[in-house]
C-alpha cells in the first residue's frame, strides 16, 4: 500500500467516484419508478403476477457481464456507452423490486383497505395514501439490497471499459499496483454502506408509526 | 435480426465445438470452477451456519457477513488476490468462495434457527441428544432454506466465474472477453447466450432438486396474494 498515491491522484479518484455514483444511482431511481406500477399490476391481477414475477426471476439470473455485453446489440448503442451499464442495472433493480413490491402490497391487511374504501378513498388515492406507505418497510428492504448490489456491480463494467471505480481494478491489475485496487475496493464498499445507511434513515423517516415498535429490525 | 442469424451460424460452426477453445471444453471448465468453489463454500458455511443456528450464538456474525460481503466488488477482490497469491485458479476460487459463503451461511442459519421450538422440545423429550436434534430434526427442516441459499450462491458463482477470463483462465467468460478484444460481436453474443442459458438450466435443476428432497411434511404451500394472513397454519393436517 503506497499511501502517497492517494493525494497525488485525488482528482481522478473523485472523478471516478462521481462517475461510479452516477452509474449506480440512475438505475436505482429508474428501477424504482418502473417497478412501482409493475408491482401494483402484479398484486392487482393474478395473470400479471403469473407473467411478471417469473419474468423478473429469469432476468435476475442473467449474469451482469453477459447483460453488459449483449445490450449494445439490442439497444443499438456502442459497447463503450454508459447506457448499457445503466440499462442493465435498471433491469436488475426492476427484477428485484417487482416481486418485493407485489408481496409488500399483498401484505397490507384487508381490513385497512376496507376501512380506507369505507372512508371514501377512491382506488388511486387509496393506493398512494394508504397501500404504498404501508408497503414502505418491505420496499426499503428490497431497495437496500438493490442499491448495495448495484454499487458493487458497476465495477464489472470496467471489463468493457465503463466502470467508474472499477477502472482502478483493471488498471491496478495491468500495472501490478495493488494500492489502486485497494483504494477502489475500499471506496466501493464505503459507497455501498453509505447508500445502505441513507436508505435505512429514509425508511425510518417515512414510517414514523413503526418507531413505537421497539427493537423492530428489518 | 442480422445479429441473431450470425449467432445461430456461430453455434452451427463445428469449429466452435472442438478443442480446448471450443464450447464443450470451456463449459466444462466453467462448471468445474463453479463446483469447486461451491463445494468449499458448503464445507465451510453449512456446518458453521448449523452450529450458530443450533446454539443461537453469534447470529449477528451471519447477518453482518451476509450484508457486508454483498458490497464487496468481486472484480476488485479477484485482481487484488492475484497480487497476493499469483495468477491461476487459486485467486478465482478464493473470490468465488467469499462470494458464496454468505448466502449459504445465511440460509443454513435461518433454516435451523426457524425450526419450531415445540418440535425441538419434542425431539429432546424423546431422548435425542443435541447432535441428534441438529442432524435428525433441525437440518431436515432447514433443507428448503439451505437449498435456497445454494441457489443464490450457485447463480452468483456462475455469473462471476466469467471474470476468471480476465486473469487468463478458461470458462465461458473467454468468449465474452476474447470477443471484446477482437471486436467480434457475434462471439460475445454467443458467449452471453451460453452463460445465460447455463444459469437458467442450473437454476431449473436446483429447483427440481429442492422439490425432490424436501420432506413432504414441510411442503405446505406458502400463503400467496390476498389470502388472509391470520389464517392458522395447521401443520401435518392435525387440527388444533
Amino acid at each position: 500500500m503506497i499511501w502517497s498515491w492517494i493525494p497525488g491522484n485525488a482528482d481522478r479518484i473523485l472523478a471516478l467516484l462521481v462517475e461510479h455514483l452516477r452509474l449506480a444511482l440512475i438505475p436505482i431511481v429508474a428501477g424504482l419508478v418502473l417497478s412501482v406500477p409493475l408491482g401494483w399490476l402484479a398484486n392487482r391481477y393474478p395473470l400479471a403476477r403469473a407473467i411478471l414475477v417469473p419474468a423478473a426471476g429469469v432476468l435476475y439470473t442473467i449474469p451482469s457481464l453477459t447483460l453488459f455485453v449483449v445490450l449494445p446489440g439490442i439497444l443499438g448503442t456502442r459497447i463503450l456507452s454508459e447506457i448499457n451499464i445503466i440499462v442493465a442495472l435498471t433491469i436488475y433493480t426492476v427484477a428485484l423490486l417487482v416481486r418485493t413490491i407485489a408481496d409488500a402490497l399483498a401484505a397490507v391487511p384487508g381490513l385497512v383497505i376496507a376501512a380506507a374504501t369505507a372512508m371514501g378513498y377512491r382506488p388511486a388515492r387509496r393506493f398512494l395514501d394508504i397501500e404504498l406507505p404501508l408497503a414502505i418497510p418491505v420496499l426499503v428492504a428490497g431497495l437496500r439490497v438493490a442499491t448495495v448490489s448495484s454499487i458493487s456491480l458497476v465495477s464489472v463494467g470496467a471489463l468493457i471499459g465503463v466502470g467508474g471505480l472499477g477502472e482502478f481494478f483493471t488498471e491496478g491489475f495491468q500495472l501490478q499496483f495493488p494500492t489502486e485496487i485497494i483504494v477502489g475496493v475500499a471506496l466501493i464498499v464505503l459507497l455501498a454502506l453509505a447508500g445502505d445507511a441513507v436508505l435505512l434513515v429514509i425508511g425510518r423517516i417515512l414510517t414514523p408509526w413503526n418507531r413505537q415498535a421497539a427493537g423492530g429490525g428489518t | 435480426m442480422n445479429l441473431f442469424v450470425q449467432v445461430v451460424e456461430w453455434f452451427l460452426d463445428p469449429a466452435h465445438w472442438s478443442g480446448t477453445r471450443g464450447v464443450p471444453a470451456r463449459l466444462a471448465d466453467h462448471l468445474a470452477y463453479t463446483a469447486q468453489a461451491l463445494l468449499i463454500a458448503a464445507v465451510i458455511a453449512i456446518p458453521l451456519g448449523a452450529w450458530i443456528g443450533h446454539t443461537r450464538r453469534g447470529g449477528f456474525l451471519v447477518v453482518g457477513a451476509a450484508n457486508g460481503l454483498r458490497a464487496l466488488p468481486e472484480l476488485g477482490l479477484l485482481t487484488l488476490l492475484v497480487g497476493f497469491v499469483g495468477i491461476g485458479l487459486l485467486p478465482l476460487t478464493i473470490a468465488l468462495v467469499v462470494l458464496s459463503v454468505p448466502p449459504l451461511l445465511a440460509g443454513t442459519y435461518a433454516g435451523v434457527r426457524n425450526a419450531d421450538p415445540a418440535v425441538i422440545d419434542a425431539a429432546r423429550g424423546m431422548g435425542m441428544r443435541e447432535h441428534e436434534v441438529l442432524a435428525k430434526v433441525e437440518l431436515p427442516i432447514a433443507v428448503p432454506l439451505i437449498i435456497g441459499g445454494l441457489r443464490t450462491a450457485t447463480l452468483q458463482v456462475i455469473a462471476t466465474a466469467t471474470i476468471g477470463a480476465y486473469i487468463g483462465l478458461s470458462g465461458l467468460g473467454r468468449f465474452l472477453l476474447d470477443g471484446l478484444a477482437r471486436n467480434d460481436y457475434t462471439q460475445m453474443a454467443a458467449g452471453a447466450v451460453l452463460v445465460a442459458a447455463l444459469a437458467l438450466v442450473v437454476e431449473g435443476l436446483l429447483g427440481a432438486l429442492q422439490r425432490l428432497i424436501v420432506s413432504p411434511g414441510l411442503r405446505t404451500a406458502p400463503a400467496r396474494g390476498r389470502a388472509p394472513r391470520q389464517a392458522p397454519v395447521v401443520a401435518g393436517g392435525i387440527a388444533s
